[in-house]
């Protein structure tokens, strides 16, 4: 870098005040990142180590009937390779979440075998540098015998599919039933019932911007591995990877620091991890995998693509929706690595934001010769969400009623809070009718017909539509449970570490993975409010580390719930640290009553004689380096660790019942499309996302979750597919293809928010950040509003490209077969 | 297929210091930064020139560096996001990207700093419609470029 001089570092620390949370303190970690200082995986070097390139299988299903690497194990410069068949012989499969048939599935790091996907890994070939690895991998010799491919999951159970694992015996993986209420006492009662043949979520994810990624060093003599990456949910990884290498979890070191974007797509890594693993021993250097582009395209973390098929709704006259049945097909692609999970997520927001309370769903998931499904932002939820929300649209274009009093009428409303859904989730708070004022309000509802009228002149279609939808926060892991009764998980948990160190330096660790969600600078409002002191003498160690000691089970980053799960557990060890710190002086000062003492100032004083103080400098070099003489039953150490720990109940597996979340946070987004009937291209030409999630700790960093979110959606609403064609070839394998939004795209977006704090949460937060799932619903409602009068086609996938509103345009009567109202 | 490259000398100023090095006639612009010359604040997000993360400067004119190769800027002037800030003095554009929460993992920010960087250089008050032209070839998927477009409006203001 430029010269040689070291610019020490310039301290300004802000003025303590009252209440730090609550309020938009710049993020501690954008020093860091806009200077190009932060770490990501990519970035840490090791010496002689060597950079892994993945040969990817060319064919979407085939037998593997050899692997020669000689070749290219022979060039200069090419340090090894790792094949399925050495895999097989040193891991055992990943332990399977399911219950038969996809317990019975044989996953490893590498394919054995056989292939079932274009991209899945065959070989890995590692070499001194990036371009002689990936050099090196075009001399591996694979020959393949291709057998036919299934990529359609409503094909994938017709007796002539070909199957794609042998050994669980079909293609179905996981199935079940649920159902609540009395549907005959619904369906008896409606005026009217609503039949939707089929709708269809598609697949695509949130491609993070940094794609996967590890360094990783074996460390011979103690056997352990320290897994440098940007794994979002270390506790999973070490779960899977340990069993299948036969070490125990204390062998395997996870550290993290800064990761480009997770959004559930960096759950799933540990095929990778294990390959890196294995490579680090058998070659005995560091090794370097970082995913390129195309790779992650190929083989990351899907989203889950869903069919809903025979669906049916009971309704009144005026709106009153009664109840539901559907079926969900659920297409898993070819591997379970977090599935079949998928099958019971979407339960957390069973009846979406409505009362109604007879609902029966039979879901069914299956393997198809696609990459495999992962989470990604609205995990599962977002594709239910999606359905209740087309629901509600659909029934008031049918029924000609307006949906926006649909939704009113049906609503759980703010006075039924805590509400009880009919599978016993607990909706928290909220106030989501009052949310929707506030969405019309910001997108100009009430000029909404002379806006339509306007639009005509100019020759466009304009529509308004609603998207509702929780982001149900911090799992009960005992609906597992719902899935395999055998799995032994249940609750939550996650840990923080706060200490006072021998200068005086407030030290917090957490055991969460952050990636963008600013968890440094929230984590310290809530330890200057207790400490009483600045945000700025609050050090928050940048990332994780199984090293730290400050991890439990479920620790990391996913599913909504850091502003739960992380901060309630800063929140108590602070206060831990608090008592001791008041402890000691009360000692020091001669057994002055507890009491008697506050913290003010970055020091413990007397209250009624402010001038008798200790400053924390002088705590933490008492405790660390000048102890003697102290009280032998003077029980503090300063460094205090606590494990938060939802309040939950193990669910009622036969009857499908409990509270699976602890939290719902909330979003209503409107949007106004303008559409050219001429060619289906259309405009956002007006949206508003109103956000609720109870007390906001930063409201910079909520606003900033809500429209990261909204972007998402609206990529995945309009353009955003990962689409195969039927030989299984992945047709948008890079951003070319795969088009995801860019500056000139996004449309005018106004934020407005609403705050119910959560009863059930230390400090009234509830987890955030996945909601903008709504931006698909209200994207696909506008489409529909604004097609009303001009062929009233139905809105049937969640992504609509100008093509397919122009195929819609011309062809309504294709989607209008899909629909059929009867009377009741 | 060859396993054996060409090499070649080159040298190049980044940030104001010159670096000799040997390199891999194939070799991109981004790896021999990145990884021969340890400035890993340019990053990497898709191989294909569509996303912008590797933005750098290079003789007054932003180019994505994963398409160039280093030989190709044998002799030029580079500058990456690590030559943005002097003295530890964060230029208005960085400040203004963390005033108004324009960044959230921070992965593209140094690409998205450099392109309006340039951007604010050939024209100190751009229009919106210039502002978001110049953002065009930058990826970003955790903002929404709603705040980035803030930030780098607020910059132009400032440096009226």
């Amino acid at each position: 870098m430029s010269g040689t001089t070291v610019i020490p570092e310039r301290v300004e620390t802000q003025k303590p005040q009252k209440g730090w949370a609550g309020q938009s303190v710049p993020r501690k970690e954008d020093k860091r990142l806009v200077q190009g200082e932060g770490v990501f995986v990519d970035d840490i070097k090791r010496h002689g180590m060597g950079y892994i390139f993945f040969v990817r299988s060319p064919y979407a299903h085939a037998h593997i009937t050899s692997i020669d690497v000689s070749k290219a194990e022979a060039i200069k410069g090419v340090y090894g390779t790792l094949t399925g068949e050495e895999v097989a012989a040193l891991t055992d499969p990943f332990f399977q979440l399911s219950t038969p048939p996809g317990a019975h599935l044989k996953d490893y790091a590498l394919a054995v075998g056989k292939v079932r996907y274009v991209g899945e890994a065959v070989v890995a070939v590692v070499a001194e540098t990036r371009e002689l690895a990936r050099d090196a991998s075009e001399l591996v010799e694979v020959e393949y015998e291709p057998l036919p491919p299934v990529t359609d999951a409503r094909r994938a159970e017709d007796p002539e599919a070909p199957i794609l694992h042998e050994d669980s015996g079909s293609n179905l993986m996981w199935e079940g039933v649920y159902e609540w209420g009395d549907l005959d006492a619904a369906f008896a009662e409606a005026d009217r019932v609503v039949k939707i043949k089929e709708l269809h979520f598609h697949r695509f994810n949130s491609t993070p911007l940094e794609t996967n990624g590890a360094l990783v060093e074996y460390n011979r003599g103690t056997g352990q591995w320290t897994i440098h990456t940007n794994n979002q949910f270390p506790g999973f990884a070490a779960i899977m990877m340990g069993p299948a290498i036969r070490c125990g979890l204390d062998k395997l070191r996870f550290v993290t620091q800064d990761i480009g974007g997770g959004f559930g797509n960096k759950i799933t890594s540990h095929p990778q991890l294990v390959v890196c693993c294995l490579l680090a021993r058998k070659l005995n250097r560091p090794v370097q995998w970082t995913e390129w582009r195309t790779d992650f395209h190929l083989s990351m973390s899907h989203g889950n693509e869903r069919w809903f098929h025979d669906t049916e709704v009971a309704v009144k006259e005026d709106g009153t929706l009664l109840g539901f049945r559907t079926c969900a097909l659920d297409d898993a692609g070819a591997w379970l690595r977090y599935e079949p999970l998928g099958g019971v997520i979407w339960a957390q927001v069973t009846p979406g934001m409505y009362r109604w309370r007879n609902i029966r769903l039979e879901f069914t998931q299956v393997a198809t010769n696609k990459a495999p499904v992962s989470p990604n932002r609205g995990y599962s939820r977002m594709q239910h969400l999606w359905f209740t929300e087309r629901v509600i649209d659909i029934v008031a274009h049918e029924l000609g009623l307006d949906p926006v009093e649909v939704r009113k009428r049906n609503y759980v409303r703010a006075e039924d809070m805590p509400y009880e859904t009919p599978n016993g989730c607990v909706y928290d708070s909220g106030d989501y009718a009052q949310m929707l004022d506030v969405a019309l309000d910001l997108i100009g509802w009430s000029g909404a017909e002379e806006r339509r009228r306007d639009a005509a002149v100019r020759g466009k279609l304009l529509g308004v539509g609603i998207g509702s939808t929780l982001d149900s926060g911090t799992n009960n892991f005992g609906q597992a449970r719902m899935i395999n009764p055998e799995l032994q998980f249940s609750g939550n948990n996650e840990v923080a570490t706060v200490k006072l160190d021998i200068f005086g330096e407030i030290v917090v660790t957490l055991g969460t993975t952050p990636q963008g969600q600013g968890h440094e600078t929230t984590a310290a409002q809530i330890v200057a409010d207790i400490l009483q002191c600045s945000v700025d003498d609050v050090h928050v160690r940048a990332g994780h580390d199984s090293y730290w000691n400050s991890h439990a089970g479920f620790s990391g980053t996913y599913a909504s719930q850091f502003a739960v799960t992380g901060l309630s557990a800063v929140k108590s060890a602070t206060e831990m640290l608090a008592a001791e710190i008041k402890k000691l002086a009360s000692a020091i000062f001669g057994g002055v009553p507890v009491e008697a003492l506050e913290l003010a100032e970055g020091s413990v004083r007397i209250k009624d004689n402010p001038e008798v103080a200790l400053p924390f400098m002088a705590c933490g070099a008492i405790i660390n380096a000048n102890n003697a003489g102290l009280p032998e039953d003077l029980d503090v150490t300063l460094n205090c660790r606590y494990v938060y720990r939802p309040p939950f109940q193990v669910p009622d597996i036969e009857r499908k019942f409990g509270n699976l979340t602890l939290t719902y946070a909330a979003q209503v987004h409107a949007a106004v499309v303008e559409i050219d009937p001429e060619t289906g291209y259309y405009e956002i030409v007006d949206y508003a996302a109103v956000d609720d999630c109870g007390k906001r700790i930063n409201p910079q960093i909520v606003e900033g979750q809500v429209m990261g979110a909204t972007a998402q959606a609206l990529g995945a609403a309009m353009h955003e597919v990962f689409e195969y064609d039927e030989d299984g070839n992945l047709l948008t394998p890079n951003f070319y293809d795969y088009h995801v939004p860019h500056a000139l795209d996004m449309p005018p977006l106004r934020t407005g928010n609403i705050e119910s704090p959560s009863p059930f949460t230390p400090l009234g937060t509830k987890g955030m950040g996945e909601g903008g799932g709504a931006g698909i619903h209200a994207v696909c409602a506008a489409i529909q509003d604004a097609l009303r009068g001009h062929g009233d086609a139905i809105v049937y996938d969640s992504c609509n490209p100008y093509h397919r509103v122009w195929d819609m345009l011309q062809h309504p009567e294709r989607t209008r077969e899909l629909v059929e109202v009867v009377q009741a | 297929m060859s396993a054996v490259s060409s090499s070649k000398t080159i040298a190049v100023t980044i940030n104001d210091t010159v670096y000799e090095r040997e390199v891999e006639a194939r070799k991109l612009l981004i790896h021999f930064i990145r990884d021969d010359l340890d400035f890993t604040g340019s990053h990497i997000g898709c191989d294909t020139g569509n996303c912008g993360a590797c933005s750098v400067i290079v003789d007054g004119v932003l180019v994505k560096s994963c398409m160039m190769l280093a030989v190709q800027a044998d002799g030029a002037t580079i500058e990456t996001v690590e030559g943005l800030a002097e003295g530890g003095e964060l230029t208005a554009l960085q400040q203004s990207f963390s005033d108004h929460h324009a960044l959230q993992c921070g992965y593209c920010t140094p690409g998205m700093l450099m392109s309006a960087t340039a951007l604010l250089r050939t024209n100190p008050n751009p229009t919106d419609d210039q502002i978001k032209k110049a953002l065009q070839g930058n990826i970003c998927r955790c903002t929404g470029y709603w705040n980035i477009f803030e930030a780098v409006k607020a910059a132009t203001a400032d440096m009226a």
